[in-house]
């Protein structure tokens, strides 16, 4: 009965096939370590952002009046509202962790490198499609820093051609028709975007077969008789049981910050976004959630602003040159020398104290000046990368996967 | 893979000291009112019940909770009957949202600023700032109202609670500012930090009233995902027992 069903269905739909082809013929290196849960756990994710925002959508109002009251209704007076909107709130701060992992994955690997240059780049669109996707939705509650948040992102494109700005609020300030049309970029356009670049990004995935943490080809060595890669096992159901695990893990800390620090410290929920907007009341410190900060405090370390704007959009931008700007005969941080790796664990640095720095007010006196510094060291990874990571002294790479 | 543990190592070292560098100068660059903690337990009904009455008769005849309904007092154990009788001063019912009369423009011509809503404000400034505030509050002749505040300096509220906790002065001791209790309220020092204690505690319930069940499921859910893990770690290890 079952294989009838089946046979009706491939005659006419492939699913036999995918099935084989993407999860249970699949080779994976047997070797992923836990930098590895981060690109399944991405995918959760988006599926529990998507899951819970259709349900916030149910009872949101994207209206300047009821906006905000919106929210706390969610929160009062619908059923198990409170949690939905905790776990999209979370969900979304989660979403930079994971994904932020999950490249810091890329580059300790090399998993940019040849041949998987359009695997990455097709990943960082994804990355730039989310900030904009976490930007407008970081409008609709409609608080304070909504409001004030939207209106310092506005105002740096307004720096480089007001014409484009006011298109972009559809009125000459942040208002209700800005609410609304966010509200349509961050519940339907940048979704559908994110859900076929997310395609995409398996698709080229699985045309290349995933890296390891050795940084070799598992296809370089196959089964002569089966042509199964040696150092391949099936995804299904060896990474599918192992990703169980991730999400286990994952839930822990995200259901744990949900139930227990919803707030996250005012790092996933702003005090300040507890007040409805004002456009009459500019806070007097505005900063952008913490995903943001690294790029915010390049942006206000340099003092002239069309020039912050471009070392901030630079800063983002330049991942997309990875493949190119790496010249290092070795992929893995396993076998490269001290060379790269001081810059890499400086890179780290600079954009961890960067993220920081970008929360504080640029008035505090070493904020601006050490934001430069790390600036330097950030920009000098990238630029001075086709120097060192070919000067570096690499260690011989083995033939076969390691455990 | 010794030499990516020992990198491992130095980077973790290296943040460690990086950001207790950083902490250590973020202490030095905030220098404010200390806040006294509140003693705040959502759990404590008695103190709730204390708190909204309190709320009722002093904050809202200026202060909204527009966001929240009056039937959010019967979570505290209270009938609607008592609700409506006691805690309701207008003829408001108890699915209605707690607005209040005072109109926003009068409330500008008055004061200079019309009060802020107080259904989140707990959230917005946290337990322990309101709790020291309303404790702060002393004699000042060069403010409109007669009353200045030392976490909240020029603030436009005046001291409403005055008749309770009676008046303070703000006096140099020994080098520093201090609150001196010049003349007596109707409560002693102890009570009315018990006052405030059971607002701010109630503000604290308002600001987030599905809290005590967030922390109750949380629990119930920590256990369910550790669970879990420890079956989802004995079936990786099952399946993987032959991949070396």
């Amino acid at each position: 009965m079952v294989s009838q069903v089946m046979g009706w269905i491939d005659e006419r739909f492939p699913l036999t096939k995918v099935w084989r082809e993407h999860l249970a013929e699949y080779y994976a290196p047997k070797n992923f370590n836990f930098w590895y849960y981060f690109g399944s756990l991405a995918l959760l994710v988006l599926v529990m952002q998507i899951v819970t925002g259709i349900f916030l959508t149910m009872n949101y109002k994207p209206d300047a009046r009821f906006a905000f009251a919106s929210v706390e209704y969610i929160m009062r007076d619908v059923n198990f509202g409170w949690l939905i909107r905790y776990m999209h709130s979370t969900g979304a701060s989660m979403f930079f962790v994971v994904v932020y992992l999950h490249m810091m994955r890329g580059i300790l690997y090399g998993s940019y490198r040849k041949p998987r240059e359009l695997l990455w780049i097709i990943g960082m669109a994804i990355y730039l499609c989310l900030m904009g996707e976490a930007f407008f939705g970081y409008l609709l509650p409609w608080g304070q820093m909504s409001y004030w948040g939207a209106q310092v992102i506005v105002s740096l494109v307004d720096a480089i051609s007001p014409e484009v700005a006011l298109w972009i609020r559809g009125d000459y300030v942040i208002s209700d028709a800005t609410l609304n049309r966010f509200f349509a970029f961050h519940v339907i356009a940048l979704p559908l975007v994110l859900l076929v670049l997310v395609f995409l990004h398996i698709v080229a995935l699985h045309q290349v077969g995933s890296n390891n943490p050795d940084g070799i080809e598992i296809k370089n060595h196959k089964d002569p008789v089966s042509h199964i890669p040696l150092d391949g096992i099936p995804f299904h159901p060896y990474y599918t049981v192992k990703d169980i695990v991730g999400v286990s893990g994952y839930f822990i800390a995200y259901f744990g910050i949900i139930f227990f620090l919803p707030e996250m410290g005012g790092y996933f929920l702003e005090e300040n976004n507890f007040i409805p907007a004002d456009p009459l009341k500019t806070p007097p410190h505005i900063a952008p959630l913490w995903y943001f900060t690294p790029f915010y405090a390049i942006l206000r370390a340099i003092p002239q602003k069309q020039l912050g704007i471009a070392a901030m959009g630079l800063a983002v931008l330049i991942f997309f040159l990875l493949p190119w700007l790496d010249r290092g005969v070795v992929k893995s941080v396993r076998y490269r020398g001290t060379l790269y790796k001081s810059a890499l664990t400086a890179f780290v640095l600079s954009f961890l104290v960067l993220g920081y720095l970008g929360t504080q007010e640029p008035t505090i006196w070493y904020v601006n000046p050490i934001a430069r510094v790390c600036a330097g060291i950030y920009f000098g990874f990238f630029l001075l990368m086709p120097i060192y990571s070919r000067l570096d002294k690499t260690k011989p790479v083995p033939e076969r996967v390691t455990s | 893979m010794n030499h990516l543990k020992s990198w491992h190592h130095s980077l973790i070292q290296g943040l460690l000291i990086l950001f207790l560098g950083l902490s250590g100068a973020i202490v030095q660059a905030e220098e404010e009112v200390k806040l006294d903690k509140a003693p705040v337990d959502t759990s404590n009904l008695p103190s709730l019940q204390r708190g909204a009455q309190h709320f009722m008769n002093y904050c809202m005849n200026c202060h909204s909770a527009h966001l929240a309904r009056f039937d959010l007092l019967e979570q505290l154990g209270l009938s609607e009957k008592l609700v409506t009788q006691n805690l309701i001063l207008t003829d408001a019912k108890v699915a209605d949202y707690m607005t209040v009369v005072l109109k926003a423009k009068d409330a500008q011509n008055w004061f200079g600023v019309p009060p802020p809503d107080l259904t989140v404000e707990a959230r917005v400034r946290g337990a322990d700032w309101i709790y020291t505030y309303l404790r702060s509050f002393y004699r000042d002749d060069q403010r409109p109202s007669g009353w200045n505040n030392r976490v909240f300096p020029n603030v436009a509220m005046p001291h409403v609670l005055w008749a309770l906790q009676g008046q303070q002065e703000l006096q140099r001791k020994g080098g520093e500012d201090a609150l001196v209790l010049t003349q007596k309220g109707s409560l002693s020092p102890q009570e009315y930090d018990q006052f405030v204690g059971d607002l701010v505690n109630f503000l604290v319930f308002m600001s987030e009233p599905t809290r005590l069940a967030r922390l109750h499921l949380g629990l119930w859910v920590m256990g369910f995902l550790l669970i879990l893990f420890l079956v989802a770690r004995a079936l990786k290890r099952e399946f993987w027992k032959d991949i070396h």
